[in-house]
């Protein structure tokens, strides 16, 4: 295979682009397709074409633009660069005909400058409210804005220069080195430092080695993952290759949750053009170091996001986790040395080579650094996919990015991690976004769910929702969390409906102390967390719940 | 094929194509089950026989494999599929009443399919669209947004669906 020539090819397309007059970002994610995004993107073609405008105007479908609360979302830009931008917001394929015919059209002939119809406006977003001006965009960067099915325009962005770079310029400690300089830690839930855990892998012995990208995504109510893996693919290819050449594997294993096909596709289709391009495969960009990727299928279990337990699942196993040590980094797939990674913190690692480990260092609090992308879900009035700065305030998240309440009730708490993680409370907005801060709160960043709840949300039931999850998702292998988990569930259960003693409470917090110390992996040691979080801020409700002895 | 050797198709059964795709890659069983799953929407018992031969493992390993992950099915569900996302952001945006009023339209259970064998219910976790939340998706058709009110709307859409599909046939 010939070298590609990434500043042609770039070259090429950015030239490509700068004939069209116009561009129209449609988002083709699942949750604007699911909102009708796929027939608005069939009435814009039909219009453009019966407006003549067919090649003028190119549309782009893209990745998750973030707002998935106000699809599908349309995105016009006006006159390259410096021109015009416009965000519409719940477009149908009626608004779309509109906006073709009187904002497009009439603007393209007044040669950019032109007031958009009132009738139009009202379904305009406006670009200056915090959910857009408040985000920083790192892991995101590319969604909504590329057509995440041609690598083209990956490489147009600045796509795929961070491992040419490496592979011309550094070594493999170097890389190493580079990263583990910026302070990226896992963004799966743990935090370990990506940089440590590299560097074990490298230090591992064994004649193969493997990157795993792991894209489970098993909190239910997140879908992080699931929007990188859709609306940048290649990004997430990038760092496994970055990754791969670092610790010296040669070959990465996507492990994506079955219920996501449209990731999964997507990953295909990216894996097929990188490989047609030379970008994966042998003696990458004419050097040495050959890497090719497969991608896997979860099948329906949560505990299989547990390093160890997907492992044996990619090996086509039942997906159980075995105790730990030894780590992947020194017994992994089939045996060998493996580094585990989620999709987030893969798809960091190109803009940390790109951009420098000082500049990534350069955002965020003394241990967290970078940017977070949340979920940011539930009771607020903007809701979808973000990214800020670690460092961020839950009060800038909640109040001012999401818009506060969307039921107009006062808001009440945030719940981060999912079934592992626990709630804050509203006192406590002033929280930074911190892996340290959220864990002396009682909660844990997790992989990026954010649930606000307001008052007509019952925390016990909501300790008993979580509870009822991971009860049901545990594997079974050993009987703290197996057996343990049932009869706090029942509990709970009991003391939600109102039935419950103080007994009852008392025997719930002895069953969380014995799950925690335990269980085998984390499903189980971390599963209380909802309960006794609740408990903390919340004694209250539960109190209230409890029948005296003499009702 | 028939014994005797009548037929003289080259056609291989679903199963058959399957294994011979995956056999000599590394870890594939279960990407062999998920091509059984998503062509037939369940994986039946004789198929399952056929796999474990053709990747020479024990039928007692497929069927460890098929039983420990939800995705796969041992039974044929229903024509439509009906999945009610009972993840966080649904939950408290109102799926419990989904389902009740699901349960209540159809006369079924979770995890039932109506005796007509058009609809299979079920509960699912986040199919993704949390930002529409509470979320239904029908044979992977989803509806964002979703209130009890339009469930009887949404049943009679996939009715007319099969009796479409039925004076095509
Ligand atoms: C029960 C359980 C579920 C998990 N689910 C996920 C998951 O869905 N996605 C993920 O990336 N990590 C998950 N993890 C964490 C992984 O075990 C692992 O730490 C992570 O993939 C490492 O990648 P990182 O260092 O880049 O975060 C889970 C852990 C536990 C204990
Ligand atoms: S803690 Fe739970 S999920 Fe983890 S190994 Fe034990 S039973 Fe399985
Ligand atoms: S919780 Fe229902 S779509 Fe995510």
């Amino acid at each position: 295979m010939t070298e590609p020539d990434l500043k042609k090819i770039a070259g090429e397309e950015l030239a490509r682009q700068g004939e069209k007059s116009a561009r129209i970002a449609c988002c083709a994610s699942t949750g604007c397709l699911s909102s009708g995004s796929g027939e608005v993107m069939e009435a814009l073609l039909e219009a453009l074409s019966s407006h003549g405008l067919a090649d003028k105007v190119e549309v782009v479908p893209t990745g998750c633009m973030g707002l998935c609360s106000h699809g599908p979302l349309l995105g016009l830009e006006i006159g390259g660069e410096d021109g015009f931008r416009f965000l519409y917001q719940e477009v149908n394929p009626l608004l779309t005909r509109l906006i073709v015919a009187e904002h497009l059209l009439p603007s393209l002939e007044a040669g950019g400058d032109f007031p958009v119809p009132e009738f139009l406006s009202s379904h305009l977003l406006p670009l200056d409210i915090p959910f857009f001006t408040r985000q920083e965009k790192v892991v995101l960067a590319n969604a909504g804005r590329i057509n995440p099915e041609r690598i083209e325009e990956y490489i147009a962005a600045g796509g795929y220069r961070a491992l040419e770079k490496i592979l011309r310029e550094k070594t493999p400690d170097a890389v190493i080195e580079e990263v583990a300089r910026s302070g990226l830690r896992g963004r799966g839930g743990g935090g370990y430092p990506t940089g440590v855990k590299w560097r074990n892998t490298a230090d591992s012995r064994g004649g193969e080695k493997f990157i795993i990208c792991n894209g489970d995504e098993g909190d239910p109510g997140a879908y992080m993952d699931r929007s990188i893996l859709e609306g940048d693919p290649h990004a997430v290819i990038e760092g496994m290759l970055i990754a791969g050449y670092a610790v010296g594997a040669q070959s990465g294993w996507f492990y994506i949750r079955a219920e996501y096909p449209l990731a999964v596709e997507r990953v295909e289709k990216a894996l097929k053009q990188a490989r047609g391009r030379g970008l994966l495969g042998k003696n990458i960009l004419g050097t040495d170091f050959s890497f090719d990727c497969r991608v896997r299928l979860g099948a329906g279990a949560f505990v299989c996001g547990e390093e160890t337990a997907l492992l044996a699942s990619v090996e086509g196993k039942r997906g159980t986790p075995r105790p730990r040590p030894p780590y992947p980094s020194q017994s992994g797939l089939w045996d060998s040395p493996s580094c585990v990674n989620n999709v987030e913190t893969l798809a960091n690692v190109p803009a940390i080579i790109r951009q420098g480990a000082g500049w990534y260092a350069g955002m965020g609090t003394e241990t967290s650094k970078g940017t977070k992308v949340f979920a940011l879900t539930g009771k607020a009035r903007y809701s979808g996919l973000i990214e800020v700065p670690m460092g961020t305030t839950l009060r800038e998240i909640v109040e001012e990015i999401g818009g506060g309440s969307s039921s107009g009730r006062p808001l009440k708490a945030i719940q981060t991690g999912g079934p592992s993680g626990g709630v804050i409370p509203v006192s406590l907005l002033d929280t930074p976004v911190c892996y340290e801060k959220f864990q002396e709160l009682g909660s844990i960043m997790g992989s990026g769910g954010m649930i606000v709840m307001d008052g007509a949300d019952s925390m016990a039931e909501i300790a008993a929702f979580y509870l009822e999850f991971t009860v049901d998702e545990s594997c079974g292998k050993c009987a703290p969390c197996r057996i343990g988990g049932k009869q706090m569930l029942d509990l709970l259960k009991k003391i939600a409906a109102g039935e419950g003693n103080a007994r009852d409470l008392s025997q719930v917090r002895r069953l969380s102390e014995a799950m925690r110390r335990g269980s085998l992996c984390g499903l189980g040691q971390t599963a209380p967390n909802p309960v006794d979080s609740t408990l903390r801020y919340f004694e209250g409700e539960y109190l209230n719940l409890l029948k005296t002895d003499d009702d | 094929m028939t014994e005797g050797g009548k037929t003289t198709s080259p056609k291989l059964s679903p199963a058959a194509r399957a294994v011979k795709k995956w056999r000599r890659k590394r870890g594939a069983l279960i990407m062999v089950l998920h091509e059984i799953q998503n062509q037939a929407g369940f994986v039946p018992r004789e198929t399952a026989r056929e796999i474990a031969e053709g990747m020479e493992v024990p039928l007692a390993r497929v069927y460890e494999v098929l039983t420990f992950y939800n995705y796969f099915k041992l039974r044929p569900p229903g024509k439509a599929v009906i999945s009610v996302c009972t993840g966080t952001a649904c939950h408290l945006k109102g799926a419990p009443e989904l389902v009740a009023e699901l349960e209540k339209e159809l006369e079924i259970g979770q995890g039932e399919t109506t005796p007509d064998g058009l609809f299979h219910l079920q509960c699912v976790r986040c199919v993704g669209c949390c930002g529409l939340a509470p979320a239904i998706s029908v044979n992977g058709k989803i509806y964002g947004k979703a209130a009890p009110s339009q469930v009887r709307q949404i049943l009679a859409e996939w009715r007319a669906v099969f009796r479409e599909e039925d004076v095509d046939d």
